[in-house]
């Protein structure tokens, strides 16, 4: 009957919204701090922030120069 | 009073609860926090190389390693570039042209795709004589196939049409575990990087992240006004970055359960296609449906750059592992890799 199989459905859905309502929170300002902390600690790491030498670059061609 | 009726009011009074259980914990705003800091200075990346040799639009690019990539075309071709030189290292004909992913492994040894076939194909790379085959079709979800993420060579996570997400066991094709819950097409996926959560960001508005072994959904995030389309971690693990139809992007934290900032702009009013996060996080590098992609400073919401050079949609990105490049696919039959 549709019915019922509307309400199993119905209870699955309060089932995993009381499971939701229960877990734990964090401060947003601990996560917050946490965020940035990440960001500032792996900030000199990041190459498309700091930018990427040529002569580093796996992109860029080598040019070979040569004295004459 | 039914129990029906019953049941609607303790799910909207379970819903309130969470409202306030997040409120309860906002004692300070990210804007708040990051006050005090500086906007990134302008990025302004360049395209290095273009890897020309799809016919029709691509759907999809994954990194495998910092240099090779897979990426996914409706003129049924899957190709894996060797992006250093540009050249073709595999180029795969598909059974069916209407692929909307693919997925390199982590080990290399494999790359997956599907589509509107409702599969997902498993080819291995490292056959013993050479040639690339298929060597596994699993077949079970009965919409398309929008993502796919492999675990490990054995075990691959699929989001479908279908409103659900599936892991597979790739020895057996079976299907593992079943991830239903969204009431709307899932579009995109994203593993953790410590492979014990995924995420998925579906039609029905909302973000999900799931235990992969247990496969309860444990958060659910919503917010955004239309279609997720894209989906990944913060690199942390800890936050999760959805591009929307809504023409915006967000940053959800996954320790106070709650959505910590919107990146949007007046200006921009077409939805995202595709995202990625720079190396530390701070950037986010968003594809958009104007042919664009957009980099946002991540902590303080503001735009620091632009991508401009596809002649049509770009409908995916990703950065490399190493953090040296990001590769941008479009619907112009191109891609370009930037740094």
């Amino acid at each position: 009957m549709s019915g019922s199989s509307n309400i199993v459905a119905m209870k699955k859905v309060v089932q995993q919204l009381r499971f939701e309502a229960n877990i734990n929170r964090v401060k947003v300002s601990q996560a917050a701090a946490e965020l940035q902390q990440f960001c500032i600690q792996n900030a000199l790491q990041d190459p498309l922030l700091t930018g990427v030498s040529s002569s580093t670059n796996p992109f860029r061609t080598q040019k070979v120069c040569s004295f004459l | 009073m039914g129990e029906m009726e019953q049941l609607r009011k303790e799910a909207e009074s379970l819903k309130d609860e969470i409202t306030a259980a997040r409120k309860a914990v906002q004692d300070l705003t990210l804007q708040d926090h990051v006050a005090g800091t500086a906007v990134v200075g302008r990025v302004q990346l360049k395209t290095r190389k273009t890897l020309r040799g799809h016919l029709s639009k691509i759907y999809a690019v994954h990194w495998g390693d910092s240099k090779l990539c897979v990426s996914a075309s409706q003129d049924g071709k899957l190709i894996v570039w060797d992006s250093y030189t540009t050249n073709k290292v595999h180029a795969i004909p598909l059974k069916s042209s209407w692929v909307m992913t693919c997925a390199y492994a982590p080990s290399g040894n494999m790359v997956a795709c599907g589509g509107l076939d409702n599969m997902c194909s498993i080819y291995n790379l490292k056959g013993k004589d050479g040639n690339v085959k298929v060597m596994r079709e699993l077949a079970a979800h009965t919409g398309y196939l929008s993502c796919c993420r492999f675990l490990n060579d054995n075990e691959i996570i699929t989001s479908s049409g279908d409103c659900t997400c599936v892991l597979w066991d790739i020895e057996t094709g079976s299907q593992k575990t079943v991830f239903a819950g969204h009431l709307g097409d899932c579009m995109s996926l994203g593993v953790a990087p410590d492979f014990n959560t995924f995420i998925s960001g579906a039609c029905d508005f909302t973000a999900k992240l799931w235990d992969i072994r247990d496969g309860q959904c444990r958060q659910t995030f919503g917010g955004h006004e239309s279609d997720i389309n894209a989906i990944g971690f913060f690199p942390n693990g800890n936050a999760v970055i959805t591009g929307s139809d809504d023409a915006s992007c967000k940053l959800y934290d996954l320790r106070s359960d709650q959505e910590l900032i919107t990146y949007q702009d007046s200006g921009i009013m077409c939805g995202v296609t595709s995202l990625a996060p720079s190396l530390s996080g701070r950037l986010i590098l968003a594809g958009y449906d104007d042919f664009n992609c957009n980099i946002w400073d991540s902590l303080k919401a503001e735009r620091v750059g632009v991508l401009s050079g596809h002649d049509n949609r770009v409908s995916c990105i990703g950065v490399t592992p190493d953090g040296m490049a990001c590769c941008t696919g479009s619907w112009d039959s191109f891609l370009k890799i930037w740094n």
